[in-house]
């Protein structure tokens, strides 16, 4: 037989504790395992810091050869018949259940645990989300960032899942089966996937993707709209109130198809959450099916819930934020803005030009009952689409941001070129019009829209009514960027929903 | 661990922009190299990616690979042990008939044919060869594995290994040395001598002994020490065959032999470096087998290549073999011989590699990366890249400078789409006119195309499970 040095075997018994009278008898664990080698020096070092624990009064951990079976009987933990060379014994005797539980998890991992020296000359790429995660070995939580093409999206996402971390999709283009699939396997293994085509998330302070640097609070946003998430939690900011986290779940999570898997995930998470007071859900209209399951599944949690989710009966994110802060007894403040004297062209139509889809939306739904239909790309009802002209005649409003228009170039947030140059052929084709745009500061945001956008207004020489999300924290800070636009003449507010009223008003003073 | 328990440590793949925003808020951000995959229809790669079976399946399939055991139970002749008939003869690889064989192989079968008396000349042989009077088929569909040409006829002795925990077993040929020998296509009457007396001394002189030894050689055992003493177990077996002889000499030399037999069959065990790859490939071999037929696992059982093709096989698709023409080495060569002198890939011993070890614990054989062409750098990275076309790590097969990690065990074919890296391999090189022997040792990859196939077929099983 081979000798499998084991020439040093290093074997613990303690005198067993006799702190006071009774003594109780101690208990002890003895297996054989088969399919697993490891050599004497590691099984040593593991005998030593297991028997090192607390009321652990005996150790060996060895493969059973005679000689170490000979030593495990003299300390009364023979395994009885059938053992063999190559299997790994292991003895332990301690003076309770729960110690001698903890010193058997604690062989485990010891076991498992992996040497680490310093890499080979030539670092080796990772080349997956699953490496990247099994390099990191991290106490904390670990969460995926995947931006990959969308098909690709998948296999990354799931290597997360696997691995028993949450994932951020801000990937568009993952089919929805896919996604379907890795919510129920993130469900399973208690994890959470935001996204696909997620843009904004804050967890635990941590900007992901399109968000801005809002003070720390008590409020939790589940949102399934980027840029709503974004106004609510400025405006929250801009309260006073702040926020915990801000967790995406992509714009397809309401829908039949997906049935708000991760909203739901997202709720319990937050529930559980200590920071967390007041949690606000950010959406566009949820098909309803999934409205009724999410309410329901509010109802059970001792988190309070409240809705912004927008539709023609709820139309105004401002509104939801404000009804929130008065559960919260909280003072609504004046929201921030820079009022112009502005005065709108006779006959005047209101041309709104959006970076957000969610802020589009907004305009459209408190446009609707002052201007009628308004036609779009991004339309509220499928007849009022606009298709591909953007420079139609009459009131519009356009979501730069939507797919159609980012393929192959960067989001509006990023990269202005098409908003400025939509801006510019209005103010040459002479229609009397009413400009309402947003700008979204933040991380990954443009470092200075206003830099662009205020030349591009003077030059239009239009009226001119800006939707500014942000906060004074964020890179870009609202008032430097408030001020240049207010300087270029235009009229600033935090508030999509005032500055939507506000050119609303200048259109019917017009009339 | 919750999500909300901390500030998260973030892992990224993609665009650099999210990333540099997490940086500059001070957040501990690892960016992953993502490349698109090196092949693969995209709906494959995510139907596999979410199926529900994989996880559990990969994981019992490696598990299996990991607790095979292996202990050398007997020596026995072919025709007795696999009930070979006359005029069949295995070979390495996927199937292939004569005409397709390449020059190692066709040498290989015509020395066998002379081996057995089929045939009275290498004409003759060549007649009866390319006539199909001689039955062809894979080692593997026999549970047995060959090196190089992997050639073996019903007179040849068999190493037969039994894996305790399976009760499996596998069989392989007994190494016949360096240069000319029949494995690497050389038939010359040296090599025919020399089978002779393997037949006549050798195997019954090992049958004797190993049968007389009171516990039976655990060969893993010596597999997982070698890799600490410098072998990697495909191309360097020096410690591990100075281990065998160390074992079997007592047991030898007692056998009821004439003493000059006993001193030849030492001599001939000292001074062959591979006498232990013999051993070693169906010690592979066992594990593998192992983890047969576990459905919905997109793991590697098999890489093997006949000289012309190289084959793979995986867990969830049974015994389907995908092909693709076999990749020439890259390396060193004996003598005067060149890269024009050497055959395309061959032989079973890439089951080595399948194992987790070989040209995938290249880390473990600094000695060696100069005669396969490398440098230690290379092989620690060789190493390291392995690890992440892998499903686990073997912790009987340690990687000493790697700070006793495992060895990277049991390819992923999901993993090697992924990260478009291919396994390495460390092999021999066969001269590619027959009757040449050996040439040059170095380093290969299988073809892309095997794991194109393979991945397709997984994806559609993964689509009709």
């Amino acid at each position: 037989m081979l000798n499998r040095c084991c020439a040093g075997v290093l074997s613990l018994r303690h005198s067993a504790g006799t702190v006071g009278e009774v003594t109780e008898p101690p208990v002890r664990h003895v297996s054989l395992r088969s399919g697993v080698y490891a050599d004497s020096v590691r099984l040593m070092q593991v005998s030593r810091d297991v028997g090192a624990r607390e009321g652990v009064t005996a150790v060996l951990v060895a493969m059973a050869t005679p000689l170490n079976l000979e030593l495990a009987a003299g300390m009364g933990l023979a395994p009885g018949d059938g053992a063999s060379p190559d299997q790994l014994l292991i003895a332990i005797e301690a003076v309770d259940d729960d110690a001698l539980a903890a010193a058997v998890a604690a062989v485990d991992t010891a076991l498992a645990a992996r040497e680490r020296t310093a890499g080979p000359a030539q670092a080796v790429p990772l080349r997956t989300i699953g490496a990247g995660l099994d390099a990191l070995g991290s106490d904390g939580p670990a969460l995926a960032v995947v931006s990959v093409p969308g098909p690709y999206a998948v296999a990354e996402a799931a290597d997360a899942i696997a691995a028993g971390g949450s994932v951020l999709v801000f990937s568009d283009g993952v089919p929805v089966e896919a996604e379907v699939a890795l919510k129920r396997a993130a469900h399973e293994a208690g994890v959470l996937v935001m996204g696909p085509d997620c843009g904004t998330a804050i967890v635990s302070g941590l900007a992901l993707g399109f968000a801005n640097v809002v003070r720390p609070g008590p409020v939790g946003m589940v949102a399934a709209s980027g840029t709503g998430a974004q106004q609510v939690s400025c405006l929250l900011d801009a309260a006073g109130v702040g926020v915990s986290h801000v967790l995406g779940v992509g714009g397809r999570d309401l829908s039949e198809a997906v049935g708000g898997l991760a909203t739901l995930d997202a709720l319990a998470l937050l529930d559980a959450d200590p920071a967390t007071e007041r949690v606000l859900l950010v959406s566009k209209p949820p098909a309803p099916s999934v409205a009724a399951a999410v309410r329901a599944a509010a109802e059970g949690l001792s988190v309070p819930v409240r809705s912004a989710a927008l539709s023609p009966e709820n139309p105004d994110l401002t509104a939801a934020v404000e009804a929130l802060l008065a559960d919260m007894g909280v003072t609504v403040p004046e929201w921030p803005s820079r009022p112009a004297a502005l005065q709108a062209a006779p006959g005047a139509v209101l041309k709104g030009l959006y970076s957000g889809g969610t802020l589009a939306d907004e305009a459209m739904l408190l446009a609707a009952p002052v201007l009628g239909d308004v036609r779009s790309n991004t339309p509220l009802r499928p007849e009022l689409d606009l298709g591909t002209d953007l420079s139609a005649p009459d009131s519009v409003v356009i979501d730069f941001g939507d797919d159609a228009l980012t393929v192959g170039r960067a989001h509006p947030m990023i990269d202005p070129t098409l908003r400025l140059e939509a801006l510019a052929r209005i103010a040459a084709s002479g229609e009397p019009a009413v400009v309402l745009l947003d700008v979204v500061l933040g991380y990954g945001a443009d470092p200075d829209p206003a830099a662009t956008l205020a030349p591009a207004l003077r030059a239009a020489g239009l009226p001119a009514v800006v939707a500014l999300v942000g906060t004074e924290a964020d890179p870009q800070g609202w008032s430097r960027q408030a001020d240049a636009l207010a300087a270029a003449g235009a009229a600033v507010f935090a508030s999509n929903a005032q500055a939507t009223r506000h050119a609303l008003e200048l259109l019917g003073v017009a009339r | 661990m919750s999500l909300l328990s901390g500030p998260p440590a973030v892992v990224a793949a993609g665009v650099d922009v999210f990333s540099a925003a997490l940086r500059a808020q001070g957040a501990d951000v690892h960016d992953v190299d993502w490349r698109p995959p090196g092949f693969g229809d995209p709906a494959d790669l995510a139907a596999l990616a979410l199926d529900r079976r994989r996880a559990a399946a990969n994981r019992t399939a490696v598990e299996r690979v990991m607790a095979a055991g292996s202990r050398l139970v007997d020596v026995r002749p072919a025709r007795d042990v696999l009930g070979l008939p006359d005029r069949t003869l295995l070979h390495a690889g996927p199937p292939i008939g004569w005409d397709d064989a390449s020059g190692p192989l066709r040498g290989a079968l015509i020395g066998a044919c002379l081996f057995e008396g089929w045939a009275s000349s290498v004409e003759d042989a060549e007649r009866v060869l390319a006539a199909g009077e001689v039955a062809l088929d894979p080692c593997h569909h026999h549970r047995t594995v060959g090196p190089m040409a992997g050639v073996t006829s019903p007179s040849m002795w068999l190493w037969c290994l039994e894996d305790p925990v399976t009760g499996g077993q596998a069989f392989c040929n007994l190494n016949e040395g360096l240069g000319k020998v029949l494995r690497m296509g050389a038939y010359n009457d040296e090599v025919l001598t020399r089978l002779a007396w393997m037949r006549d001394v050798l195997g019954p002189v090992l049958q004797a002994a190993v049968r007389s030894m009171a516990e039976p050689l655990d060969v893993k055992a010596v597999l997982a020490q070698m890799l600490q003493m410098g072998d990697e177990g495909h191309n360097r077996n020096r410690a591990g065959s100075l281990m065998t002889l160390r074992e079997l000499s007592p047991a030898v030399v007692e056998v009821d032999a004439p003493s000059s037999d006993i001193a030849a069959v030492l001599r001939f065990i000292g001074g062959n470096e591979h006498f232990f790859l013999n051993l070693g490939m169906p010690t592979a071999k066992l594990a593998l087998d192992a983890a047969r037929d576990v459905s919905g696992s997109t793991m590697v059982t098999v890489m093997s290549r006949n000289g012309t093709e190289f084959g793979i096989r995986t867990a969830g698709t049974g015994d389907r073999w995908f092909t693709g023409p076999a990749n020439t080495p890259v390396g060193l060569f004996l003598g005067d011989y060149g890269p024009d002198d050497a055959n395309p890939d061959i032989g079973d011993s890439a089951i080595m590699e399948t194992y987790g070890v070989g040209g995938f614990t290249m880390a473990a054989a600094p000695a060696i990366v100069r005669f396969v062409g490398g440098t230690v750098p290379d092989a620690l990275a060789t190493t390291e890249r392995m690890y992440q076309l892998t499903l686990a790590e073997n912790p009987a097969m340690q990687v000493p400078i790697l700070g006793f990690r495992g060895s990277p065990t049991g390819i992923d074919v999901l993993a090697v789409a992924r990260t478009g890296w291919l396994p390495q391999i460390n092999t021999g090189m066969a001269g590619r006119v027959a009757g040449t022997g050996q040439v040059g040792a170095g380093l290969v990859q299988p073809p892309q195309q095997c794991f194109e196939q393979a991945l397709a077929a997984l994806a559609q099983e993964s689509r009709t499970a």
